[in-house]
């Protein structure tokens, strides 16, 4: 067992744990957002930043990636971590505003305004698709792409990929994806095949931009017009 | 195959000893050599050109006995490419034109020098014979450089003849790889890529760690922009990179190596396949390393272009093959590098300073530098600087000695204001400082860091809003994108920094950037992501008036499009230079007349201000 300090909390945890399911199994909240139980950690969203060392050298790091080690000092909420996650949420928002999910965290912590240039994108990068559809549904079909700031999650060549089932995980786990269900909307729901009888299609130009992977659409088996053929 | 090789090569260091003293019986020394510098920054200012004129004399008047001619890497004084050395004697001519070069080789084979090619002093207008006596080099200290007038570096036998791998040898036959390690330690030689970690300390670590298989990289993916320091040594001398790799292996008991050059060098990348392979046959690398049972393997990887490789992670997956991202340390690569093997990666003019060590004795090494840092460290200074260049200096020199003393000074009539260190992660230092002693722990006091050492130096008309900008675009691009803080926190910097040049900021703006370049520094994972906001709170840290006078709508540097206005003064004697060069047709005027900028076609692209010889373009911000 490794012992660490949790918020001054002495306490003990199995090696291999990482500082974020330390947090969680002895109750203290850490935000995150490209973390799902099941997936491997990343730590692309820098949410759940948490403070490590003390004094001068204390350092911040991710929770969901850091290993758990002997003598770990652990701060989970000092006033440093919550002016940084704030203005990582503010980023966050100003990149996806309509993001119901970064709607949400923004209210939780108190984030008000948003300085910086609004954008409309439909991604934030978290991964979280790229690593369902890897190491749940063992296809692989998505990855990404480029770097800085021209980084984007698509297929390989950007055309449809032959090992993808269109089983949907990928939209089911994004936290910005509008294309998730929206059920109790259901003219507004891409997929909504559940609900409504005549589904929205990708096909249409309005969809253009949704980073979709779902081709053709389960729904109603016409591929879309993204530049993607079947 | 490498048996084949092997029993070709030496199977014992008697063989090495033997093979090195024939070397030097046959050498002749006092035979005129004619020294070129044909790395390719020489070969780019013409020194392919010199090569081919001194070897068609040779050839045609078979002049092979009476003069060599031996080609090496930079001797570092860009300025004043392509020079030429004459050995012995070490005669400099600098900036030699190609229809001087025959009197040179003529006047070497009497024995005499050309007075009139000569270095000449731009102050005193007196001559300099000897490299020596010019003050650009009179203060270096050149461990590592020096060694590149010296040796031709696709000769291996060219190397052992000037003392090569007898350090590698002396370990080897001492047989202990302890004494290696605490002589390492002893010598206090810290990593030259930027981070300064004791390289004695590293490998004691990858020593102890358990595992046969064991990986030495030598990180030579160098990217700093206007930083060159690793691409002289690679392409001058890249057997002293395998004897230090070779000492480390030794010492840490490591069985495979690998160097990691970027693919932008492939001058660097040919000298070091040809240096690889002359060692491979001489039964330096391989199975059985001189008859004594060591194994150590040098492998090549080309890096495919990304900045971010040089963090060493990256690094790391780059060499596995996967996509160049950082990982989360720890675990270190010291424990889980490689394929998972312990692995030690260290920047090459950190391995190039082993041999050294080696040769002269860690004490005595230790006796150079600061009592933090030791040794010496070579610098690329560029920018607004007279003698641009490579210079190699024991640490501790301050920046003024580093900038006047050798760099000599403003390049222009513009007073020096700042000079930029460690590349796009490090920071300005203000003229002011310019006492400051150059070494890791002053540099990282000051805001800096000495990184893997960038000089830049900027003058009055440098505008250092516009400087955070730059790095914070070359940054944006060259970040993996993986850390939402660091792609999307360096874009709205650059936004808002955008916004200061364009005079749209606000005080708001000002605090906003603050702020965020805090956060970025905090939670982004890697080193690059943690040094990304350097340029910006360097520069805000010593010249935030000149983020304010943006803010008033006022460009002190006089660089920012937007806050500037060009025209014309009195001085203008109408010679119609500038009116044709104007692409916009902004300018009127005619012959004799002075002319008029319309401001409202001025594009402010400053070709104007180029032609002009009587110095009448002002630029002006309000």
């Amino acid at each position: 067992m490794i012992d660490m300090f949790l918020n001054g909390l002495p306490v003990s945890v199995e090696p291999g744990t990482t500082v974020l399911e330390a947090a969680r199994f002895f109750g203290i909240p850490i935000p995150t957002l490209c973390e799902l139980e099941g997936l491997s950690p990343y730590g692309a969203c820098r949410l759940c930043v948490v403070e490590i060392g003390e004094g001068p050298g204390a350092k911040m790091v991710s929770a969901c990636t850091y290993p758990a080690q002997p003598g770990l000092r652990v701060r989970t909420a000092s006033a440093r971590i919550v002016r940084a996650r704030k203005m990582v949420i503010e980023l966050h928002l100003a990149t996806c505003p309509q993001s119901k999910v970064l709607q949400d965290l923004a209210a939780a912590h108190g984030v008000r305004e948003v300085r910086f240039k609004q954008e409309y994108e439909d991604c934030i990068l978290c991964g979280l698709c790229v690593r369902i559809c890897k190491e749940q549904m063992m296809a692989g079909a998505i990855g990404f792409q480029n770097r800085g700031g021209r980084r984007v999650i698509d297929t390989p060549f950007n055309i449809a990929s032959d090992v993808c089932r269109h089983c949907g995980a990928c939209m089911y786990v994004c936290p910005a994806c509008q294309l998730r269900c929206t059920f109790d909307q259901p003219e507004k729901a891409v997929c909504g095949g559940c609900a409504n009888l005549e589904p929205a299609c990708l096909a249409k130009p309005a969809y253009d931009d949704m980073m979709c992977f779902m081709d053709p659409c389960v729904a109603c088996e016409t591929p879309t017009s993204n530049g993607r053929t079947t | 195959m490498s048996a084949v090789l092997a029993r070709t090569g030496l199977n014992s260091i008697a063989a090495f000893r033997a093979l090195q003293a024939r070397l030097l019986a046959t050498a002749k020394p006092e035979q005129p050599t004619v020294v070129i510098p044909a790395g390719t920054c020489g070969q780019a200012s013409g020194a392919s050109n010199l090569i081919r004129v001194v070897k068609r004399e040779i050839l045609e008047h078979g002049l092979a006995e009476q003069i060599r001619l031996k080609i090496t890497g930079c001797h570092g004084y860009c300025e004043l490419e392509p020079s030429v050395l004459i050995q012995p004697g070490g005669t400099f001519y600098p900036a030699v034109r190609t229809k001087d070069m025959l009197a040179i080789v003529h006047a070497a084979l009497r024995g005499e020098v050309v007075e009139a090619l000569l270095y000449k002093d731009k102050t005193t207008g007196k001559r300099a014979r000897r490299l020596d006596e010019i003050p650009f080099f009179a203060r270096q200290h050149r461990t590592i450089l020096g060694r590149n007038e010296l040796v031709d570096p696709i000769r291996i036998y060219d190397y052992l003849e000037h003392g090569g791998y007898t350090a590698f040898c002396q370990v080897l036959e001492g047989g202990d790889p302890a004494w290696a390690i605490s002589q390492m330690k002893e010598a206090g030689l810290r990593g030259r890529g930027g981070a300064g970690f004791p390289t004695g300390q590293k490998w004691e670590l990858l020593a102890g760690q358990p595992g046969a298989e064991k990986f030495l990289v030598c990180n030579a993916d160098e990217g700093d922009p206007g930083a060159y320091m690793d691409r002289a040594v690679l392409e001058g001398n890249p057997h002293s990179i395998l004897e230090g790799m070779l000492i480390g292996a030794f010492a840490t008991g490591a069985t495979h190596g690998v160097i990691y050059v970027r693919s932008e060098y492939p001058l660097a990348i040919k000298h070091l396949v040809i240096a690889l392979r002359q060692a491979k046959e001489l039964g330096l690398l391989g199975a059985d390393i001189l008859g004594t049972g060591m194994a150590f393997d040098l492998t090549l990887v080309r890096g495919a272009g990304a900045f971010v490789c040089g963090e060493e992670t990256a690094l790391i997956r780059s060499i596995e093959g996967k996509v160049g991202e950082p990982r989360q340390r720890p675990p270190f690569p010291i424990e889980r590098g490689i394929l998972g093997k312990p692995t030690a990666v260290n920047n090459v003019e950190t391995w190039a300073n082993v041999p050294v060590i080696f040769e002269r004795g860690a004490a005595e090494y230790a006796k150079i530098g600061t009592e933090r840092s030791r040794g010496t460290k070579i610098f690329s200074l560029v920018g607004k600087i007279r003698n641009t260049g490579l210079v190699e200096v024991p640490m501790g020199m301050t920046v003024h000695d580093i900038v006047y003393g050798i760099g000599g000074g403003s390049a222009g009539k513009a007073p020096l204001k700042a000079v930029q260190t460690g590349g796009p992660s490090g920071g300005c230092i203000p003229a002011a400082m310019f006492d400051l002693s150059v070494d890791y722990d002053s540099l990282a006091k000051a805001g800096s860091i000495m990184g893997s050492g960038g000089m830049i130096v900027m003058d009055d008309e440098t505008c250092m809003v516009d400087v955070a900008r730059y790095f914070t675009a070359f940054l944006g691009d060259e970040s993996c994108g993986k850390c939402f803080t660091c792609r999307k926190g360096i874009q709205r910097m650059h936004e808002l920094l955008d916004a200061f040049c364009q005079g749209r900021a606000t005080h708001a703006d000002l605090s906003l950037l603050e702020e965020l370049a805090a956060v970025v520094k905090d939670t982004t994972m890697c080193g690059l992501g943690q040094t990304a906001s350097n340029p910006v709170l360097s520069t805000l840290r010593y010249f935030r008036d000149e983020y304010e006078a943006h803010i008033a709508g006022r460009c002190p540097g006089r660089v920012c499009k937007d806050l500037v206005t060009f025209s014309i003064n009195l001085k203008c004697k109408g010679c119609l230079l500038c009116l044709d060069a104007c692409p916009a047709d902004a300018i009127c005027g005619e012959k004799g007349v002075v002319h008029v900028i319309n401001p409202d076609l001025c594009t402010k692209c400053g070709s104007c201000r180029g032609v002009c010889k009587l110095s009448a373009v002002d630029v002006t911000s309000p």
